[in-house]
């Protein structure tokens, strides 16, 4: 009843493999590395996150660090970002586009005081190093940091876990949602930044490869934390609305049919001759941001407990509207959503549509998102 | 009264001229959180080893294929409600379905309790 997973001659492994092992994970090959998908199960996991705080490697996506001179000039032509509004100690979420202003991938960018430090997917930070190679300035460095792992803490305890073992010229606690500071834990220099993919308060930690097996035992040994896997970190950022690069954005889509206007920043949009634009696919993206596009990203709730997965196709009546890009069951609502790119004309909150499945017709009902509200700590 | 298995992870139970349908304890782990199984109608003609249930997890969707051919006499309505059975009882309590046995010679090729746990062994 199953099939085996191929595996591919040349997949690697991360720093944390034999601890994952260790741990009990099921390994399973993704992005080209062996990564767990679960350990104990993927919706005990799930409610694990959300109600505790959840460990994920993610080791596998690229950290790439870029200095020299004009950096921001170099950086704002590949990037619609406005770094002029990015402050020391922030990071901000932006898109690498092509000259059409499709998705190559999506990004964090923070501020550092000499560099710009930048997170990118695993399974595309091959491609995305030899676009900024090409696409920067000979007099730019790109750093890729292939000796630093990457761990997310995510969960409401995260913060409380965490806290015990950094230390730092500022509280951890003093963090807020998308700012970053440098911390010690156990000794070893770590980057810390509050932000992540589940929706949940949260942080990510850049650490060195050779220090990332303490690190990750010591944050397990709290009675908040429990490793978990790629199976609940998908269902954990479906919930949150967070799209997924490679099945939700490729580069046939545009960012703003994907709802991500936010990721042009406000100085990029305007038309060129007031010093908006000046990055790749700006003419297409500018002219959907003031026209609209014909399709949208939404979210769908479906009833019962069949899910509608990727590549299922939306109808209203008998006419295909659209297409799922992610689905699955939801943990927290119990009931299946699923997130796609509909006509425009059917894109309303409460819009009633049908997601084919095999051989049936799933009622669906276009859905606010995020499915599970966000709990960014933005301060008190 | 005997069980077997098949490669694909399914059990059957022949008793007289019917069977019943599961998958194995190593298969539900395999899937881990089952949230939906989709039966065949009753009266359904199964051929061996073509498609006859769907398994969703939380994590896909897995066909399950009959392991010998046969009618569909009979489906496990209490995965409707509660499909988590088939992690909890995959090899009691949560099984799929009950059809004829069209042709006990279908039996042959399927391996015992004793095989198909050195053939999980090995895998």
């Amino acid at each position: 009843m199953m099939s085996e997973d191929e595996t591919p001659e040349d997949i690697q492994t991360l720093p944390l493999d034999g601890w994952h092992r260790a741990q009990g994970a099921r390994m399973v090959p993704f992005a080209g590395y062996e990564m767990p998908i679960q350990y104990e199960g993927i919706v005990a996991e799930h409610e694990w996150t959300r109600n505790h705080a959840g460990l994920f490697d993610v080791s596998h996506m690229g950290q790439l660090l870029l200095s020299g001179p004009d950096l921001d000039a170099a950086v704002e032509a590949v990037l619609p970002i406005d770094l002029s509004t990015l402050k020391l100690g922030r990071q901000r979420y932006s898109l690498l586009l092509d000259e059409n202003g499709g998705v190559l991938d999506d990004l964090m960018v923070s501020r550092w005081p000499e560099h710009l430090y930048l997170v990118v997917n695993g399974a595309t930070k091959w491609d995305d190093i030899g676009h900024l190679r090409e696409h920067l300035p000979d007099d730019i460095t790109l750093n890729h940091l292939e000796d630093r792992a990457l761990l997310a803490l995510q969960g409401p305890e995260a913060v409380d876990a965490l806290a015990r073992h950094t230390k730092g010229e500022q509280s951890l606690s003093d963090l807020t949602f998308m700012t970053f500071g440098q911390f010690t834990i156990a000794g070893h220099d770590v980057t810390i930044a509050r932000a992540g993919y589940t929706g949940e308060d949260g942080f990510e930690i850049s650490v060195a490869a050779d220090a990332v097996e303490e690190v990750a035992a010591l944050l397990c040994g709290e009675p908040e934390v429990k490793p978990i896997g790629l199976g609940a970190r998908d269902s954990l950022r479906l919930e949150a609305g967070l799209p997924l690069y490679g099945h939700d954005l490729s580069p046939d889509t545009s960012p703003i049919e994907a709802g991500l206007v936010f990721g042009i920043n406000k100085r990029r949009r305007s038309p060129v001759d007031q010093g908006g634009g000046g990055y790749p696919g700006a003419e297409r993206i500018n002219r959907e941001i003031v026209e609209g596009t014909s399709r949208k990203w939404v979210g769908l709730a479906l009833d019962g407990r069949l899910p509608a997965r990727e590549g299922a196709e939306i109808f209203a009546g008998d006419t295909q509207v659209g297409t799922v890009t992610s689905g699955g069951f939801s943990p927290t609502l119990g009931h299946p959503i699923a997130i796609g790119y509909v006509d425009a004309a059917h894109a309303e909150i409460d819009t009633a549509l049908e997601v084919q499945v095999r051989n049936k017709r799933l009622p669906a009902r276009v859905a606010k998102m995020p499915f599970v509200q966000h709990r960014y700590f933005r301060g008190s | 009264m005997s069980r077997y298995y098949t490669e694909d992870h399914e059990w059957i139970e022949v008793e007289g001229e019917a069977a019943t349908v599961g998958i194995t304890d190593y298969a539900q782990e395999q899937l881990g959180d089952i949230v939906f199984v989709e039966l065949p109608d009753e009266g359904a003609e199964l051929e061996k080893s073509k498609d006859a249930a769907v398994v969703e997890s939380v994590k896909a969707a897995s066909d399950v294929y009959a392991p010998i051919s046969g009618t569909v006499i009979e489906v496990n309505s209490a995965l409707e409600d509660e499909p988590a059975l088939v992690n909890s009882s995959p090899e009691e309590d949560g099984w799929f379905f009950k059809l004829t046995v069209a042709d006990e010679s279908e039996l042959e090729g399927l391996m015992d309790e004793a095989a198909y746990k050195s053939f999980v062994d090995g895998l």
